[in-house]
């Protein structure tokens, strides 16, 4: 059992909770207090703010970016192939792999840029992964992680951890306002 | 049982050969307690986790992360038995410390993302799935303990 070393903390005796678990300054908190999900994905102004500048970064290689992100998907987790039985090609670097790529990316940049309100941005994407693609929501963190991935492989210095966790948090919101419309 | 191509073995063993364990085992599960904060709840005796610049310079985070990659090495070392290997681990994990088996592939994914930014181009697509499967091998077997 630990004893709370954290001055601060209201509770000030011996208790399960590990000390950095019992309470956390408030500035240093990703989530406001009065936003109105209140879930682990919604952005605060910080998050926003590292996303875009990070993206900017990222300019000009969305096509390598995206087209190494699906390769990988599509090889890591095999799985994910049954969605694409219509496409000829599903080898890494393939014509199709390299256009879905493109495309899953265009979608990204513009959701960056309309990270106010990705739940509309994403409306009419949300519709066709719902009742055209039924695709399995599960997959989009499938994604998610692949595209961290690359940004990783090709942005070390950039990709740090606080980078990191905003870009995860965003593309869990991405994932989230493309599971609205599923039921 | 698992099945192992020579890629995969080949794989593997090189990139623990090229990797420094001390760097990227506290890049690894440095990165785990910032991008995943609630993974802080088992380390309630690190000392100062309150944000990432503490995380990062925490003498125990680092020396913890060291801990993580010799393990996993033994896992490297005898790949056709790793559920064996880590029999005990898993009963550490799940009846002592007990920690959610859930956040296994948190730590796998940070430690893929380590990995990744360290070989660069060399983490093909390829090279990439065989570390995915021996990650997904390692939690396993350290589930298997779990009831």
């Amino acid at each position: 059992m630990l004893k709370c070393q954290d001055l601060i903390c209201e509770v000030g005796r011996v208790c399960a909770f590990p000390v950095s678990y019992i309470r956390r300054p408030q500035i240093e908190l990703n989530t406001t207090p009065t936003a109105t999900t209140g879930k682990m994905t919604s952005l605060s102004a910080k998050d926003k703010n590292t996303v875009k500048a990070f993206w900017a970064k990222v300019a000009g290689k969305e096509e390598q970016i995206g087209c190494d992100a699906v390769s990988r998907m599509l090889t890591v987790y095999p799985q994910t192939k049954t969605y694409f039985s219509h496409w000829k090609d599903l080898s890494p670097g393939s014509a199709p792999v390299k256009k879905h790529g493109a495309t899953v990316m265009a979608a990204v940049t513009d959701a960056v840029s309309k990270i106010d309100d990705l739940t509309g941005a994403l409306l009419s994407l949300s519709e066709l992964h719902a009742f055209t693609l039924r695709v399995d929501p599960a997959n989009f963190k499938v994604l998610s992680h692949n595209l961290l991935v690359v940004l990783s492989t090709m942005f070390p210095q950039d990709f740090t951890p606080e980078v990191h966790v905003a870009m995860d948090k965003f593309l869990a919101a991405v994932a989230l306002a493309l599971s609205e419309k599923y039921r | 049982m698992v099945v192992w191509t020579d890629f995969e073995r080949t794989t593997i063993k090189d990139i623990f050969s090229k990797i420094d364990y001390a760097v990227v085992g506290q890049a690894a599960f440095s990165r785990c307690l910032i991008v995943y904060p609630w993974t802080q709840r088992y380390f309630g005796g690190f000392g100062n986790l309150y944000n990432a610049a503490a995380i990062t310079s925490n003498a125990r985070v680092a020396a913890h992360g060291k801990v993580i990659m010799e393990a996993l090495e033994k896992a490297v070392k005898d790949m056709d038995n790793i559920k064996a290997t880590y029999a005990e681990l898993s009963a550490l994990h799940s009846e002592k410390l007990q920690v959610d088996p859930d956040n296994f592939m948190l730590l796998g994914h940070c430690l893929t993302i380590v990995v990744a930014s360290q070989l660069r181009k060399a983490f093909t697509a390829e090279v990439h799935a065989a570390f995915q499967k021996f990650l997904a091998v390692v939690v396993s077997s350290l589930r298997k303990q779990y009831y």
